[in-house]
């Protein structure tokens, strides 16, 4: 259960105005999909969903509590690119939430422990199909595959919210189609609440329940930076009705 | 005709031609200290046999004076000297450069402290230490940190600079606190660059070393070399030179070596 309000949040940096009284409701399980032009502010949206920006105005709230000041694991991350511990295995990088959780002071686990936490990270990189990979350091992944794993990670801790930013915007089109399929899946399994940032159209139509765009209010030649963003369109991609039949009957 | 920069030599050539100057600077040598010797022994241009002679009486012979042999006991006496410099060098670049680097606030407390530090010139400062640490080896293995820590510190601080804030952002999502993510993402990531920045410090390491014995010691070999200056005893001075090269070409090589043996640092981000 996770539902996402966004209540008159602002954004501005001095001057420059990026987000401008942006109210949205993002209901439990959607997947939202977010577009719109490079400087929109579609970044800056999902930092502050994250609290890796706080707003200069307004709040956003989870379940109707304002969300923690800093990132937390309620809402998991996948950014474009570095979203792996390159130090660390592929099973190693799955590993390493469940760890940091259970163990304060060392991060690591031990004994039987760490078998029932390898064995479920195996399950979850068998899901992802990075099954045969484990030993592998991320270095050696494909654009693709490093990506699969950061998902895989990031579904290890069962966030509510998960949060993507151009995650396949660096992969070619027949490993972006894979990963669409795949991220429709885990989604649906996970019941999650999914909100994506992305620069594709299609892409947001074909993964999105909701579309949103968002883009500058106004463009002032003579002043750009004091106009921000509004959201601008918000289609319902696939409507809430025919989704949970489609799941009745799934 | 090939343009200059895109001719490249077979693998045989490439050792040969690197071989070449060294083949060339001893052929130069003995060629000159040949001519030199014509007429008599020379003490500026010692032959090999000067150079084995006092070599071997060294390596060999009991010192009268110390009870040692004096090549092995300079020997470890430098290195026991560099060794502990520059480990308490790392240790203090490590910890200081991890917490300044990586907490706002201690960054903001310390780092145009370091900065300003860093520049302080380590011999203008010598004659404090010795005032202050007296003569002996502490004197000396604070001069090598003081010469070295702050370049490491500041080393280890771009390094933890580098850690993209995606990495940040994403371990904090994975739950981590703030030790977690210094014990399992900054340590890892910058141990590999520690050893590299170490690496480059160990010219300045031996320049502190050489430096500080030749003001004042009882054994090493900036010592000695300093010592049997007086006697113009070029027969002593230069294979201690060469075997300072060949330590710190060892270092220098074993240091690498270990930075290899890191698994991941081999493959490139991206591949």
């Amino acid at each position: 259960m996770a539902l996402i309000e966004f209540e008159n949040v602002s954004k501005h940096y001095g001057d420059t105005i990026v987000l401008e009284n942006l109210s949205l409701t993002i209901e439990d399980n959607e997947f939202l999909a977010v577009v719109g032009p490079s400087g929109a502010g579609k970044t800056t949206l999902l930092r502050m969903l994250l609290s890796q920006e706080a707003p200069s105005s307004g709040r956003i709230l989870i379940d109707g509590a304002p969300i923690a000041p800093e990132p937390m694991p309620d809402r998991g991350v996948v950014f474009q690119r570095y979203s792996v511990l390159p130090h660390r295995t592929v099973i190693g990088n799955v590993m390493t939430g469940p760890e940091w959780q259970a163990a304060p002071f060392t991060g690591r686990l031990f004994g039987k422990a760490r078998q029932l936490l390898k064995a479920r990270a195996q399950d979850m990189l068998d899901r992802v199909g990075l099954g045969g990979h484990a030993a592998l350091y991320p270095a050696q992944l494909s654009g693709g595959q490093q990506q699969r794993l950061a998902i895989a990670q990031a579904l290890m801790m069962n966030p509510k919210v998960l949060l993507l930013d151009e995650p396949f915007g660096a992969l070619d089109p027949g490993t972006r189609r894979a990963m669409h399929k795949l991220v429709l899946e885990l989604w649906s399994e996970h019941q999650m609440t999914v909100v994506m940032i992305t620069h594709d159209l299609s892409e947001a139509f074909h993964l999105g329940t909701r579309v949103i765009a968002v883009d500058k209010r106004r463009h002032d030649p003579h002043a750009p930076h004091r106009y921000g963003s509004i959201i601008t369109s918000d289609f319902d991609a696939k409507p809430r009705l025919a989704r949970q039949l489609a799941r009745a009957a799934g | 005709m090939r343009r200059v920069i895109n001719r490249h030599p077979s693998r045989r050539m490439k050792i040969l031609m690197g071989a070449l100057p060294f083949i060339l600077a001893i052929a130069i040598y003995a060629f000159a200290a040949d001519a030199r010797g014509a007429d008599g022994p020379d003490k500026l241009m010692p032959g090999l046999n000067a150079f084995t002679s006092a070599m071997s009486r060294l390596m060999f012979d009991i010192d009268r004076a110390t009870g040692t042999r004096l090549f092995w006991a300079d020997t470890w006496a430098s290195l026991a000297r560099l060794g502990v410099g520059l480990g308490i060098s790392a240790l203090i670049g490590l910890v200081i450069g991890v917490l300044v680097g990586f907490i706002p606030f201690l960054r903001a407390l310390f780092e145009p402290f370091f900065a300003a530090f860093s520049l302080i010139p380590p011999l203008a400062v010598l004659p404090i230490l010795f005032i202050l640490f007296g003569l002996g080896e502490l004197s000396k293995t604070v001069l090598i940190v003081f010469g070295i820590a702050p370049f490491i510190i500041r080393d280890v601080m771009l390094r933890v600079a580098e850690i993209p804030r995606e990495q940040i952002v994403k371990a904090q999502t994975l739950g981590a606190s703030s030790w977690q993510m210094i014990l399992g993402l900054v340590l890892p990531q910058v141990f590999p660059r520690l050893i590299s920045s170490v690496r480059l410090s160990l010219g300045a390491a031996w320049l502190f070393v050489i430096a500080a014995e030749a003001i004042t010691a009882e054994a090493g070999l900036g010592y000695r070399i300093f010592l049997v200056r007086r006697y113009l005893a070029m027969d002593v001075i230069l294979p201690y030179v060469l075997w300072i090269t060949l330590l710190a070409f060892a270092m220098d090589y074993a240091l690498r070596r270990t930075h290899d043996a890191i698994p991941w640092t081999r493959f490139k981000e991206g591949g």
